[in-house]
């Protein structure tokens, strides 16, 4: 069987003859006259066997399934229908979609974009958002590079009565939780008394509780989809934790919002609220405006602890000329609250006791300084220009340019974070706008190293049970039983007595 | 990125967020041309930004016979005026390497400075000295361009062979990897001289072609997971940014011979990459 086989290759290997191979390949030299013939000769050769194949294969039908890019195509072409509500709305309300072409304009006149057509993706998947959701403002917030795909962010503020409905959902949600982790724990509790294992002295810092929605870190609500077209998915609150636990650890997105985060220290969430949280980090540190397009709403008394967040646009802005922009990092301001240590905006301060615990102390302590109260954390206030920033390793925070020096009537105004690399703000007149394309990380200016582990903990209390002593030695326990044995004669002749003792007084009776 | 196909290629790898603006594309489109022919280039590519303190380096490089070994760099502020870098020596890159930390400041004749003692004299009695190493800008900009070519170019396999005669051409009769193909990295190879290529065993060396692998493909980068290869706008363009030097992106439109590759970044290596992963 083998040499027949061997046989039947060879005949097959002839049939293709050199000859006819060789004529066929100068043919096509002398149609095409490559330039280089001689180099590529090898090439057409193996050309013309492809296509000698070819022909015998094209009866073969065109494969049915669908390929990423029609998938993608059918689900973005929902993007360029038109919704339903659209005529009745022309023109007459205040839209909250942002003119997302005109930005776009700008900042392709200062080097930054996504390309035309992306951001009129982006356009329209924004225009879908607010089409769904009842919303007071909205903004192209930015792009975030990940290993395996990117997310499209959008900043997004409800109106006034549609944010608590959604917020009320999810509220209930986390309450069903937490009662059924507490019923749990109740049973467990009744086993665990028969026998009970040594219990951990180690209580956990105190938790900072989260701001709530409007204020501070959680001022707007965030949506991120994968690809304009794709749905908008909404991205949890973010938690003090969080924010602490993200500057700590350097880690690239993966591009799926419900990854895990492996890291050290261990970060409480998956990649949504990671992403949430360097979203919030970015926020505060770049996001500017010219100054004097904002400014303290001057109705307000008293200034309230933590400094002022409420600012509103001034009216009365006549903008400032492009060359002084360009020029001085101080017509530049910060518009996003400083997010301090704790993780908050505004400080809390966590020492506050409940108030049993309060009665206590006070029966004990009710003189003493407390010397362990900690100091307010005050972050820089809001609108501070930006040459106040801190510089980190001899790297100035910002970088300022302008457009175009060559038409600088028309320019721009364009300021670039050292810090966030990716982070992008220009000003022209009274239009402004930023935004951020990146990974999503610091500069950290040195190599980064991961945090110390702390040192292991005591594992277990000591006391009498476990504590260990000498063995008695054998005199010492013979000395020992000795006494006991004296004692229990002593007990027993005692006894005796006592028992003869009421024998005599019942006789008496 | 080839001058010739600047003005489209610029849309597809502007996933990075950096773009150049009008002014400087047609700046490019004019200056590229006149350099080409006062450097008898072959071709003129367009190489890509790198973002300093006060202002950018616009980096192009001329090739000349050999794809690989006859390459020449330049850069310039305002992409009209290009001044020539000087090559790259290995006396060079360590130099910089000792000296340089942080970003670029945008300054071509900023110094930085490091004093190192070095311990001079055999045998018993070392001598220490104590050496200033001084390194300019421009210096460190031209070992920079020539590291992350050394590391993080790419090209598709089959786009380049080699002849008989040791010179790297490009393949005229590339006509681009199919979309199966696009999606896996080892058919992306490493654009300069190959380090794992002989290691190998005669086994995997029997399925190679001398005359396209020549190169190291990108899967055996270390470490694994350095390299995102995406396809954006459906199938239709692939693209592969290097997350050890960010920045770097590669695009390739399979069934078609366009690939191309610009880095727009801050010129520094990403040394916490095993971190990020």
């Amino acid at each position: 069987m083998h040499r027949a086989e061997e046989r039947d290759l060879r005949r097959c290997r002839v049939a293709i003859k050199i000859y006819d191979h060789l004529t066929r390949v100068l043919i096509k030299v002398m149609d095409e006259r490559p330039d280089n013939a001689a180099d590529v000769f090898e090439d057409l050769s193996l050309e013309v066997k492809r296509s000698q194949l070819q022909d015998r294969q094209s009866t073969l039908r065109p494969s049915p399934e669908p390929t990423a890019a029609l998938t993608l195509a059918q689900q973005q072409k929902g993007l360029f229908s038109q919704g339903a509500g659209d005529e009745q709305e022309e023109g007459l309300v205040e839209t909250p979609l942002p003119n997302l072409a005109e930005q776009s304009f700008f900042f392709e006149q200062v080097g930054v974009g996504l390309g035309r057509e992306e951001t009129q993706r982006i356009f329209l998947a924004l225009k879908q958002l607010v089409d769904t959701h009842l919303l007071q403002r909205c903004r192209f917030w930015g792009k975030i590079l990940g290993t395996e795909a990117n997310y499209t962010v959008a900043e997004v503020e409800y109106r006034d009565g549609a944010e608590e409905e959604e917020g009320e959902a999810e509220e209930t949600h986390e309450d069903e939780e937490k009662e059924g982790e507490a019923r749990e724990k109740d049973e467990e509790e009744v086993v665990e008394e028969v026998d009970p294992l040594p219990k951990s002295t180690y209580k956990p810092p105190p938790t900072v509780p989260k701001e709530p929605r409007g204020s501070g870190t959680n001022k707007f609500t965030y949506f991120a989809c994968r690809e304009p077209g794709l749905p908008w998915v909404r991205l949890p609150d973010v938690t003090p934790a969080q924010i602490t636990v993200a500057r700590q650890i350097r880690k690239l997105f993966t591009g799926q919002l419900d990854a895990p985060v492996v890291s050290y220290p261990p970060f409480p969430g998956n990649e949504a609220n990671y992403l949430r949280a360097q979203i919030a980090r970015i926020s505060a540190s770049t996001q500017v405006s010219p100054l004097g397009f904002y400014h303290f709403d001057e109705e307000e008394g008293e200034e309230e602890e933590g400094g002022r967040d409420n600012f509103v646009e001034n009216l009365n802005f006549e903008g400032i000329s492009v060359q002084e922009m360009a020029e001085s990092l101080s017509a530049w301001v910060h518009h996003v609250q400083h997010i301090n240590k704790q993780g908050r905006c505004v400080w809390v301060n966590l020492a506050e006791k409940t108030e049993e615990d309060f009665e206590e102390e006070a029966e004990e302590e009710e003189k003493e300084e407390q010397p362990d109260e900690p100091e307010p954390e005050v972050g820089p206030p809001l609108l501070t220009p930006l040459s106040e920033d801190a510089e980190i390793n001899n790297t100035p925070p910002w970088s300022i340019r302008l457009s175009s020096h060559l038409i600088p009537q028309y320019a721009v105004a364009y300021v670039r974070s050292n810090l966030w690399p990716g982070a992008h703000a220009y000003a022209c007149g009274r239009k402004f706008e930023n935004i951020y394309i990146g990974w999503g990380l610091k500069f950290l200016g040195e190599p980064y190293t991961p945090p110390v582990l702390p040192q292991p903990q005591q594992a277990y209390p000591s006391g009498p049970e476990i504590t260990e002593a000498l063995d008695p030695s054998l005199e010492e326990e013979q000395a020992l039983k000795a006494a006991l044995e004296e004692q229990q004669a002593a007990q027993e002749e005692n006894e005796g007595l006592e028992a003869e003792e009421e024998e005599e007084e019942e006789e008496d009776d | 990125m080839d001058s010739d196909t600047l003005h489209y290629s610029l849309d597809l790898v502007s996933g990075n967020g950096l773009t150049l603006t009008t002014e400087q594309r047609a700046a490019l489109q004019t200056s590229l041309v006149i350099l080409k022919r006062n450097y008898k280039f072959n071709r003129v590519l367009f190489w890509g930004r790198i973002l300093g303190m006060k202002s950018d380096y616009y980096i192009a490089q001329g090739i000349g016979e050999d794809e690989m070994s006859d390459r020449k760099c330049l850069y310039s502020f305002n992409c009209i005026d290009w001044h020539l870098l000087p090559p790259a020596t290995d006396a060079l890159i360590e130099e910089v390497a000792v000296a340089t930390k942080g970003c670029f400041t945008g300054d071509p004749s900023h110094e930085y400075e490091q004093t190192e003692t070095r311990r001079l004299g055999e045998g018993d009695e070392p001598v220490e000295e104590e050496v200033m190493v001084k390194v300019n800008e421009e210096k460190r900009l031209a070992v920079t361009v020539f590291i992350i070519d050394k590391e993080v170019a790419v090209v598709p396999r089959g786009a380049y062979m080699k002849n008989p005669n040791g010179t790297v051409q490009t393949n005229r009769s590339f006509e681009g990897l199919n979309p199966y193909e696009a999606g896996k990295l080892r058919n992306y190879l490493h654009f300069s001289e190959p380090k794992n290529l002989k290691k190998k065993s005669i086994l995997e060396m029997a399925d190679l072609n001398p005359s396209i692998d020549f190169l190291d493909p990108l899967s055996e980068d270390i470490p694994k997971g350095s390299w995102s290869l995406q396809f954006e706008q459906g199938s239709r363009v692939c693209m592969i940014r290097s997350l050890l030097w960010q920045g770097l992106t590669f695009f390739h439109m399979p069934m078609t011979p366009q690939h191309g590759y610009i880095y727009t970044g801050q010129g520094l290596k990403s040394l916490d990459l095993p971190f990020m992963l």
